[in-house]
């Protein structure tokens, strides 16, 4: 389907695959939109989103998270930034709204330098909004954005405090009492990642999880295009994993089950992964028929050449 | 006029004709209403260290030592001034919706708390004006879309030189090496370097003049010494990292067994998983003995061996296929943010939050 000019004068001459094949690309893109843009518009307006089978990896984060004893330590590390956050918000939003239903106490940390406003914005969302008794310093802290890469991961390692000397307030971190007792990484039984490439959940494994494989387990959730990067590491060293907005959409959907109170609905706020869900159906489908379509060009031109 | 230009004078035309239609219809389209809080604290006294006090019923903290000459504590879209040497206080403005504003002037037309925040609306028409320029290049390349390709380039740029400079050379840098004149002038926070952490960055440092060396028009050579020291360490970090997470684990990940016996909770065994768990320990180690098979190039590629890499080419494709459904998941995914941002934010079309009802 090459797009550019089209060359009219002959056109009806030519046979059909012919002229399909001569289809201006931007047609195609209009199609796009249009999939994309009209389950957003019915959802909107509907409030319906489609029903989520959740597969064992996205069941692993859920399970990780849920067996943690109430008070325990979370590393929470948010390695993306807002042009990734379409894909990468709704899960961070859900793996934080857990681990604040499990009273878990979450230390946020980012390798992405607007990691540390993106985990600001989430802790407003979810925990200032819906669980405002947490405090900050004694129930979770965000220790912002530290340069560095693969040599903070190490550091951490072996001394947090140096990896992290102050909060994003300013605050020292030997001042700060859910810290108190951390003096390296391998204190926190669980690390989360919400990775949209490098630095991220591949180097959080290369570089920490396979230092200390038996102490700490490691969930991870990342962008489609690094996902298949990861599944390899599942589950031996990564306990847990969401891949793309459909990771997102099935955990989302245990989360808002295992929170669900009789009689009241769910907030918006925790549905956008399934929400996106509709645009991915159409989107998709629509991709399966032009991959089809091009094929049967394909064949129907081999077929004619040999003929 | 050319034809293109015609079209796009069409499209610019009856797009504007559909948002002046779109404004004029139910609350209109593409405001932002802020709602002001006034907050004072009262920072700790130096003798009596407690717990500093807010009024209208925040919960701030404020570090003790970021206090003492400038507040870092405060939030980025309030304007923070020193009322007295104990207390300071700031405005924050949190968005509200546009039925909030409308009620709250309805109960008192001269109030100011709720308004309409005209930074806020400016951003997000401008947000949506480089979302849809980015768009137009869909159909052609056009100056909108050059005017915006042009703004995150030098966006990004100059964004990535003020992180370098203020989170990485001020704090880690200087910092070190000049630690009383950094907290004085601009880190009231800044944590007291250790010893060691001053040498090393004194080679850091010189490490760094020679990197730079190399935009002196003589001497150029000298900044290949850094560069040896970066690739040394860059090698000896990522060796070491990759055999243990990307061969020995992965190694040890596929020595599986081929026959798993899969049992429920009363201790029987459950035949449907067993089969299915078998498949995929044998489905993997297949695959892994065929890739590798495929990229064993010493040995001709027939018989056996060629049996071998043809199934292990099948595997690569499949992999590839996957891979580019991933690709394509994750692209739809930020597109319909992004036409979400449109309908809801700008258009006021839809209300998925239900944040426009009130």
């Amino acid at each position: 389907m090459s797009g550019g000019n089209v060359n009219s004068t002959n056109a009806s001459a030519r046979p059909w695959f012919e002229r399909l094949d001569r289809v201006d690309r931007r047609w195609i893109f209009l199609l796009m939109f249009l999939a994309v843009s009209g389950p957003i518009l019915w959802i909107g307006v509907t409030g319906k989103t489609l029903p989520e089978a959740p597969t064992l990896a996205a069941r692993a984060v859920f399970q990780e998270i849920n067996q943690l004893p109430a008070r325990s330590l979370v590393l929470i590390s948010f390695d993306y930034d807002p042009a990734s956050a379409g894909e990468l918000q709704p899960m961070a939003t859900s793996l934080v709204r857990q681990c604040a239903a499990k009273n878990l106490r979450m230390v946020f940390i980012a390798l992405w330098p607007l990691g540390s406003q993106v985990a600001q914005q989430t802790i407003q969302d979810v925990i200032r909004d819906d669980y405002p008794a947490l405090k900050e310093g004694d129930d979770f802290v965000n220790m912002g954005y530290q340069a560095g890469n693969e040599a903070v991961m190490k550091l951490l390692l072996t001394d947090f405090a140096k990896a992290f000397p102050k909060d994003s307030r300013g605050e020292a971190t030997s001042n700060i009492p859910i810290l108190k007792d951390v003096k390296m990484v391998s204190q926190f039984p669980l690390l989360i990642s919400v990775s949209a490439g490098y630095p991220g959940s591949k180097e959080w494994v290369q570089y920490v999880i396979s230092a200390y494989n038996e102490k700490m387990n490691f969930v991870t959730g990342c962008t489609g295009v690094s996902a298949p990067q990861l599944y390899p590491y599942f589950p031996q060293q990564i306990a847990g994993l969401l891949g793309a907005i459909k990771g997102a959409a099935e955990y989302e959907s245990m989360v808002n089950e295992s929170l669900a109170v009789d009689g009241v609905a769910t907030a918006p706020k925790y549905l956008q992964a399934q929400r996106r869900m509709g645009p991915q159906l159409v989107a998709h489908l629509l991709m399966v028929g032009l991959i089809i379509v091009g094929n049967v060009i394909f064949f129907a031109r081999k077929r004619r050449g040999a003929a | 006029m050319t034809r293109q230009a015609k079209t796009w004078l069409i499209i610019g035309a009856v797009f504007v004709a559909l948002i002046v239609v779109r404004g004029m219809i139910g609350q209109g389209l593409g405001r932002v209403y802020v709602k002001r809080t006034d907050v004072t604290v009262t920072l700790p006294d130096a003798a009596a260290a407690g717990a500093p006090s807010a009024s209208a019923n925040e919960s701030i903290n404020v570090s003790p030592s970021a206090a003492s000459t400038q507040v870092t504590g405060a939030p980025s879209s309030g304007t923070t001034s020193a009322t007295s040497a104990s207390t300071i206080s700031w405005q924050e403005w949190k968005q509200v919706p546009p039925l909030e504003f409308i009620a709250a002037q309805k109960a008192n037309p001269a109030q100011t708390e709720i308004a309409l925040s005209w930074p806020r609306t400016i951003g997000l028409w401008l947000a949506a004006f480089f979302t849809l320029a980015i768009f137009s290049f869909l159909y052609a390349d056009n100056p909108f879309y050059k005017i915006a390709e042009s703004l995150v380039v030098g966006v990004s740029a100059a964004y990535w030189g003020v992180i370098g400079f203020w989170d990485t050379l001020v704090p880690k840098m200087f910092g070190a090496l000049t630690p009383g004149l950094v907290k004085s002038l601009v880190q009231p926070s800044l944590v007291a370097p250790e010893r060691l952490q001053q040498i090393s960055m004194v080679f850091a440092l010189i490490l760094g003049v020679m990197m730079l060396w190399r935009l002196l028009p003589r001497g150029g050579w000298i900044s290949a010494w850094p560069l040896a020291f970066i690739v040394g360490v860059t090698a000896g970090l990522k060796i070491v990292s990759h055999v243990e997470s990307d061969l020995m684990a992965q190694a040890a990940a596929t020595m599986k067994p081929l026959v798993v016996s899969v049992t429920d909770a009363s201790g029987a065994t459950n035949m449907w998983d067993s089969w299915w768990a078998s498949v995929a320990n044998v489905l993997l180690v297949t695959g892994v003995i065929c890739c590798l098979t495929y990229f064993f190039f010493s040995v001709e590629h027939k018989g056996v061996v060629g049996g071998a890499a043809r199934v292990g080419i099948w595997y690569l494709m499949i992999t590839f296929g996957a891979s580019f459904g991933f690709t394509v998941m994750g692209r739809i995914a930020l597109l319909a943010a992004r036409v979400e941002f449109l309908f809801d934010d700008w258009l006021w079309l839809i209300d998925p939050n239900h944040f426009r009802g009130l």
